[in-house]
């Protein structure tokens, strides 16, 4: 029987603690939550785990003896598998789907001479079809979405013989169908005796398919406990190292004027979308992955051309060739894709914050520096941003961190519309909830607010009012009172 | 333990260039006493000069995340019109300046009108543009060098010649210190107070760092994008103006080895203090760094076609340190 037991872990990045003394065990044929804020050190635990990283201190035992991972082959080696967050850092995106599941195997083949296609591709199809999963196994992996890309990963990690399969945030880009089919998945692993780790931010399903919770804080193992004896409260409050009396308060506010008001926008996947936000509104866009809800908020944006509609804003029409236009008209967008689109990894959370707002702070072309960091320095504590200090670069920052920036960009701004895309993807609920007072704090201010996400229940938390979306195309609007999460569900998947 | 080898790369890494600059300087002085003579630390600057032009203009569009290979190209072709302004016209110091610099601009919009609008990856698009530009300085000239007293292909002798004020830009001195090393400098100082403490140099930072967050920033990046490809045109186009005043001729395909000696100095501007990001100043000593290996060399009496190889190991050494620390910084 698989046993994992790692003791004493202790991690420094240049003289930082991100893990101090953790302790974790894992049995073959448990699923093992490992839960705790962006920050905790859980990626930093399981990079230790499989190589990436190497432990300042603490052993590493498998089955009894000790294992010595100094490389991600050594990990792959002792059959520790794992399936990435960031799913296009492990796949190969000019090679086929087949290819990329089967990699492990063509890279360590002995067998000289050529491949075998045929073989390749219907060992390849088995594999899917065995999973449930159906995507072409000759299509490249740069046509996938992202959810199919996924899927190609947890196809990989099946495929080796794993004692110990660690799945992070699995279920974040996948549709609730897709969720359901990789928890039977996990179960059927679980029969045969492989041990799971399981990180993610989704509770509910943490207690829907886990046996066991190790609660991580500040780069320690808080806690472990059996899922029957414990639940979200407890869990939450482990989590945050404080009590969570409401998971999602909503400010409520007075809604006023409309101000952005939109009839019949077009472009790309989108068709047909009328909508209208009003002064303190904060209208939620719902919708399965691929529905359309990115696509819309880019084309509100600038970002996409818009084939036709009418948008008006304050009363005025306009028309935005560019993000740009749409700055200065002042409608502004958090995208989804943090890390490419929001912010720069590179630069200093000062210039990352100060990007939109440089010409107050340029009076004459040239930078006043006292102002442009005394503008950071507001934000940073307005926004509670963990950072050392402002000169840091945002690509050292956790997640949530690097939403607040992403986020907090557009505050200087005289903006009267904020979009956000997914605001809380791969964000731990202390970020969470920073970011919903915050959204409280812009329509207390009058501003109006389009909330796109496809987690149900946050959007009929923190909504006025609820849009969903399917196939391009906006099917219903929901207010507060009616919507459900079932009620949602069914429109969002075609019911009429 | 750990601790102590990170910050001997650290210190290795921000002050490596600058440390193998003093080292090479010192060699060179104990093996030869004229090195460390203010008339050859006089002349190394001379000769840097233009390849400095060049590589701030290199610089430029590395910032905004571009490349363009055509500044080679540019500075012949204007170190051929500048001197067809005098020798074959006969014009005056108005059109002898503007003429090059138009050029060199247009060469510029060409270039960001490839890259920006019709969006052929930069290294591709300024490789054509390297072609086309040689190209048209080859049919300019046909091929010869453009000199006073030339024969035309009329049978007369050009009627023009270089003016005594133009040559003084690559020949004068002020105060004992060459003109060509006083304009460099004030390009250097310029060039660097417009990208660190102006509103628009940070701009073109940031739409280099993240193109997608910069225009989802409300940033024109095509406008900051096609602003970096005029602006490298413009200062080759420069450094091929003062090409021409520093030799006194228009000398054909004079701009060929400009190309690499100014992207090496670039790329090592990179980690000078550690900056790893394309800046003036690192470019500056980055030129410095060539422009003394080449004295030294040409002191030592080294053949001159192994220079390159010198050249390309500091290069190598260089980008070597750069990308490691990238490396380093992406994983932590």
């Amino acid at each position: 029987m698989t046993h994992l037991q790692m003791n004493g872990i202790i991690k420094h990045f240049s003289g930082v603690p991100a893990l101090r003394s953790v302790d974790f065990e894992v049995k073959g044929g448990e699923v093992h939550a490992l839960l705790g804020a962006n920050g905790a050190g859980k990626s930093t635990l399981m990079k230790i785990l499989t190589g990436a990283y190497q432990a300042d201190a603490g052993t590493i035992s498998l089955d009894g003896s000790e294992a010595a991972i100094h490389s991600p082959q050594d990990a792959k080696a002792l059959g520790i598998q794992c399936v990435y967050q960031e799913v296009d850092t492990a796949l190969i995106p000019y090679l086929s789907v087949a290819e990329n599941i089967l990699l492990d195997q063509l890279v360590q083949t002995k067998a000289k001479g050529l491949i075998n296609w045929q073989r390749l591709y219907s060992q390849a199809e088995e594999i899917l079809q065995s999973l449930g999963f159906s995507i072409p196994v000759k299509k490249h992996v740069e046509a996938c979405t992202l959810s199919e890309k996924q899927l190609i990963l947890i196809a990989r990690a099946t495929v080796q013989k794993a004692k110990l399969v660690i799945f992070d945030e699995p279920t974040a880009p996948l549709s609730s169908k897709e969720s359901e089919r990789l928890f039977q998945i996990i179960a059927r692993l679980k029969q045969n005796g492989v041990g799971i780790i399981y990180i993610s931010h989704r509770l509910p399903e943490i207690f829907q398919i886990c046996d066991r919770i190790t609660i991580m804080r500040d780069g320690r193992n808080v806690t472990t406990k059996k899922t029957s004896e414990t639940n979200l409260d407890e869990v939450i409050t482990h989590m945050l190292g404080k009590s969570f009396a409401e998971e999602f308060p909503k400010v409520q506010v007075p809604i006023g004027e409309p101000l952005l008001e939109v009839t019949g926008a077009a472009g790309g996947k989108v068709s047909g979308a009328d909508l209208t936000v009003r002064e303190g509104e904060i209208v939620g866009v719902v919708g399965l992955v691929g529905a359309g809800k990115t696509e819309l908020a880019r084309l509100l944006f600038g970002a996409d051309g818009m084939e036709g509609g009418k948008v008006t804003l304050k009363g005025r029409q306009v028309h935005f060739r560019s993000p740009k236009d749409a700055v200065e008209a002042g409608i502004v967008l958090v995208p989804e894709e943090r890390r490419k689109e929001g912010i720069f990894v590179e630069e200093s959370v000062k210039n990352n914050l100060s990007v939109t707002t440089l010409a107050k702070w340029s009076p004459l072309g040239f930078i006043r520096r006292g102002m442009e960091s005394g503008h950071a320095r507001e934000l940073v504590n307005k926004l509670d941003v963990k950072t050392a200090d402002i000169s840091q670069l945002v690509g050292f920052l956790s997640g949530g961190n690097q939403q607040k920036v992403a986020i907090g960009k557009w505050l200087g701004t005289e903006c009267d519309v904020f979009m956000f895309d997914e605001p809380t993807k791969g964000v731990d609920i202390g970020a969470k909830s920073d970011i919903y007072r915050l959204i409280g704090n812009l329509v207390e201010q009058k501003k109006g607010v389009l909330y796109f996400s496809c987690e149900f229940q946050e959007v009929i938390g923190i909504a006025d009012r609820i849009l969903v979306m399917f196939e391009g195309k906006i099917v219903k609007e929901l207010s507060r009172e009616q919507a459900t999460q079932e009620l949602i569900m069914y429109y969002a998947s075609g019911g009429e | 333990m750990e601790a102590k080898k990170i910050s001997l790369f650290d210190l290795v890494y921000k002050y490596g260039t600058v440390a193998v600059i003093v080292i090479v300087m010192l060699v060179f002085s104990l093996t030869n006493p004229y090195f460390f003579t203010y008339d050859n630390i006089a002349d190394i600057l001379r000769s840097i000069s233009i390849v400095t032009f060049v590589a701030i203009g290199v610089t430029f569009s590395l910032i905004v995340g571009g490349f363009d290979l055509s500044v080679g190209s540019t500075v012949s072709l204007t170190t051929v019109v500048t001197a067809s302004m005098m020798v074959w016209y006969e014009q005056g110091a108005v059109v002898t300046l503007v003429v090059p610099i138009v050029v060199s601009l247009l060469v510029g919009l060409i270039n960001a009108l490839l890259v920006v609008k019709i969006r052929i990856p930069d290294l591709l698009a300024t490789l054509a543009m390297l072609y086309i530009v040689n190209g048209i300085h080859m049919t300019y000239s046909k091929g010869y060098s453009i000199y006073a007293n030339m024969p035309m292909s009329d049978g007369t002798t050009a009627p023009g010649k270089f003016q005594q004020w133009y040559l003084w830009l690559g020949q004068g001195e002020i105060l004992s210190i060459p003109v060509p090393v006083i304009l460099t400098f004030l390009l250097v100082v310029i060039t660097h107070i417009y990208l660190t403490y102006t509103r628009q140099g940070r701009m073109l930072y940031m739409t280099g760092g993240n193109l997608e967050a910069a225009r989802l920033s409300g940033i024109p990046v095509d406008r900051y994008r096609t602003l970096a490809y005029v602006l490298s045109g413009l200062f080759a186009g420069l450094g091929g103006m003062l090409l021409a005043a520093r030799i006194g001729t228009g000398q054909v395909s004079s701009g060929g080895s400009m190309l690499m000696d100014a992207v090496a100095a670039a790329f090592v501007g990179f980690s000078v203090f550690g900056a790893g990001k394309p800046n003036v100043f690192g470019t500056f000593v980055g030129a410095i760094l060539i422009g003394v290996l080449l004295n030294g060399m040409t002191m030592l009496n080294l053949p001159y076609y192994a220079y390159d190889i010198i050249k390309g190991v500091v290069l190598a050494l260089a980008l070597a340190v750069t990308y490691y620390q990238l490396r380093r910084k992406r994983r932590a």
